[in-house]
């Protein structure tokens, strides 16, 4: 997935404006002639100076090149398929681990991950039990982090 | 006084459980840097939520030793499958590579591992030696000289070794502008948290560090599309014979390797993999038999394998000296000793030098069991590679989640290695190498402060960052750093239209 150099900069170039707008109205330290916003407003003057060589440099090396190439990748769909589910099991896990509770949605995230890249069903379900197992384990009673239980609750030990 | 400071950090490395931390560590780096797609930096990222858990000395002890084995063990499938495990592996596989073909796959490992470990003995005894002299010149540095040594550290991470300046530059600037998220600046206000209570505390190191190295490669695995390779020999032989006789004939090779790695690590911004391609090319360059480079000659392995493990020690010695990270690697070091409340810099010297001395002996320690252990590791290589990688990836990603989660106890960590793992996976696909942004998020907070005192010292006059001494000095090496480009530029146009 390959953005051309003018677009990226382009993109660029918006984000340093935004970030020039933002800090504009930083008040100053009291007593003082400087104040929060001038260390990221330097900043910020810096990355459109960039983005706008990177504009440059687009226009003189890649004029005729469209503004996104997809990669190889992209077109093979075994690949972008594990790509968008790989992508997919980290939001499920945002979204439903307070809910389902880590040890049903790390089953769930190792599951999906094993069959998208054609482990054998046999080894799917028993590596995604016990690896979720061992990991519960090593945090949950040994460094003590509280994953959740979400509905499990009641069966928690 | 010393003796006493010495005796105490012995007990610090003798412990038991640091003593298990360190056998844990280095195998895990071994596997780690073994497996090809998984870098020394993967491993450092993924013990980082691990040692958020344990007191300094073996948090450190951790990361030590699981970078130094895997920078070795990456050698492995670069002589096996001609893939460098990691990238300070690269500028040798080919190399080492031919010499499995030759059917000198124990000579080339051999070498890897043995040079590997008097280089990175050198680089630590270098950083013993000069550390704490640095220590006390940095405590005469003020906000000025500070401000400079941290730009003089990013301008060398974006002007060495980056295939395009002005990329690196911007992912510095992204890098620098992450850590002005939250109320952590000199005023106190919140900046850029778009409303977000987590965002208030700022970024957090350690899911931003999962996501941009352990993710961002994880999805590279996921989209790569090169067919797997072939394991070129079954049969390695004794690792160790021969290499009495390499060390005599090699010895200028092997000093002037560990001399160069260990003065790249120093330079922020460079790692193990320029000094392995720096040394290599030097070593072709002043070898007696140059015409034997490339195809399974061992004086390059000596010489390059020697420079990317000492270049790891001399990475720590600004890391420790004046918290400015010499590589990624130390960069989440450093992030590691913040959360420890025990603050790099000059000062650690003289409040903790116990710490300071258990890593030196840590450094020591893991530069000797590397030979065993890696003896060990090329014993069962050839099954290390036939690990399937479609298991260990979605393992790898149950750890990136749980661990990042561990940081806050909520599920933002997770957020946090999403976004961070997708964008590190764009710039890198377009281009933009990611090593900058990760050093300015480190830098960025101690940049402003310095920057902004300094202004407010100067009532706002900003020619006195070139008054002071030490300072101006600093300031005239970041300038040539930064105008070197144009030079090398108008260099060769010169010569160019000279020639023309």
């Amino acid at each position: 997935m390959k953005f051309s150099d003018i677009f990226s900069g382009l993109v660029l170039m918006a984000l340093s404006l935004l970030i020039l707008l933002t800090v504009k109205d930083y008040p100053d330290i009291p007593g003082q002639n400087i104040g929060p916003g001038a260390f990221p407003g330097l900043l910020a003057a810096l990355l459109a100076l960039c983005s706008v060589l990177l504009i440059f440099k687009g226009i003189k090396t890649q004029r005729h090149t469209p503004w996104l190439v997809w990669g190889e990748w992209v077109t093979s769909r075994f690949h972008f398929r594990n790509f968008l589910i790989t992508i997919g099991c980290l939001v499920f896990y945002i979204t439903a681990s307070d809910f389902l509770g880590f040890l049903i949605c790390g089953t769930a995230v190792l599951a999906t991950m094993f069959t998208a890249l054609k482990v054998r069903w046999q080894w799917t379900v028993m590596l995604s039990i016990i690896v979720t197992l061992v990991v519960h384990t090593i945090f949950y009673k040994a460094l003590r982090v509280p994953l959740p239980w979400g509905i499990l609750s009641p069966i928690q030990w | 006084m010393t003796t006493a400071v010495l005796l105490q950090a012995f007990w610090l490395v003798f412990d038991p459980y640091v003593l298990l931390v360190i056998l844990c560590s280095a195998m895990f780096g071994l596997f780690v840097g073994c497996i090809p797609g998984l870098s020394a930096t993967m491993a450092t990222a993924l013990l980082v939520p691990i040692t958020f858990f344990m007191p300094p000395v073996p948090a450190i002890a951790a990361i030590v030793t699981a970078t130094a084995m895997a920078i070795f063990s990456g050698d492995i499938p670069g002589a096996l499958l001609r893939i460098p495990g990691t990238p300070a592996s690269a500028a040798y596989t080919d190399e080492a590579y031919q010499m499995t073909l030759k059917g000198q796959a124990e000579v080339a490992l051999g070498a890897g591992l043995v040079f590997s470990a008097i280089g990175g003995l050198f680089g630590t005894l270098v950083m013993i030696l000069f550390s704490p002299a640095l220590a006390e010149i940095a405590l005469k540095f003020s906000s000025f000289e500070y401000f400079w040594l941290v730009v003089l550290g990013l301008a060398g991470a974006v002007f060495i070794g980056n295939a395009s300046v002005l990329k690196a530059c911007i992912t510095l600037l992204l890098g620098l502008l992450i850590a002005c998220i939250g109320l952590e600046n000199p005023a106190g206000m919140p900046r850029f948290t778009f409303g977000l209570k987590e965002l208030m505390s700022g970024v957090e190191l350690i899911p931003m560090m999962v996501g941009m190295f352990a993710v961002s490669e994880l999805l590279r695995y996921i989209t790569n599309m090169d067919p797997p390779h072939i394991i070129a020999t079954e049969k390695i032989g004794n690792i160790f014979s021969g290499m009495w006789g390499l060390l005599k004939k090699y010895r200028w090779p092997l000093a002037r390797g560990s001399a160069l790695g260990t003065v790249i690590g120093i330079q922020p911004g460079s790692g193990a993999d320029m000094a392995s391609w720096l040394s290599y090319a030097m070593s072709k360059k002043f070898s007696k038999e140059p015409e034997k480079f490339g195809t399974g000659h061992v004086e390059g392995i000596v010489e390059s394998g020697a420079a990317n493990n000492s270049s790891l020690a001399g990475a720590w010695i600004p890391a420790i000296v004046f918290g400015i990270p010499g590589d990624s690697i130390t960069a989440i070091a450093i992030g590691v000793l913040y959360l420890k409340n025990m603050n790099p810099g000059p000062m650690i010297f003289i409040n903790n030098p116990e710490n300071i001395y258990a890593i030196f002996l840590v450094f020591i320690l893991a530069n000797i069991i590397m030979v065993p252990l890696g003896w060990l590791t090329v014993k069962i290589a050839t099954k290390i590679l036939r690990v399937q990688r479609n298991i260990l990836m979605p393992i790898i990603l149950i750890f990136c989640i749980v661990g990042s989660f561990s940081i806050n106890n909520s599920v933002w960590g997770v957020t946090l290695i999403l976004f961070f793992g997708l964008a590190a996976f764009l710039l890198e696909e377009n281009g933009f190498p990611v090593a900058p942004a990760i050093l300015g998020v480190v830098l960025g907070t101690m940049m402003e402060e310095n920057f902004i005192t300094s202004m407010i010292k100067s009532d706002g006059d900003p020619l006195v960052f070139f008054t002071r001494p030490i300072a101006m000095w600093l300031a005239i090496g970041t300038i040539v750093i930064l105008l070197w480009p144009v030079f090398t530029w108008a260099y060769q146009r010169i010569t160019q239209t000279r020639a023309a």
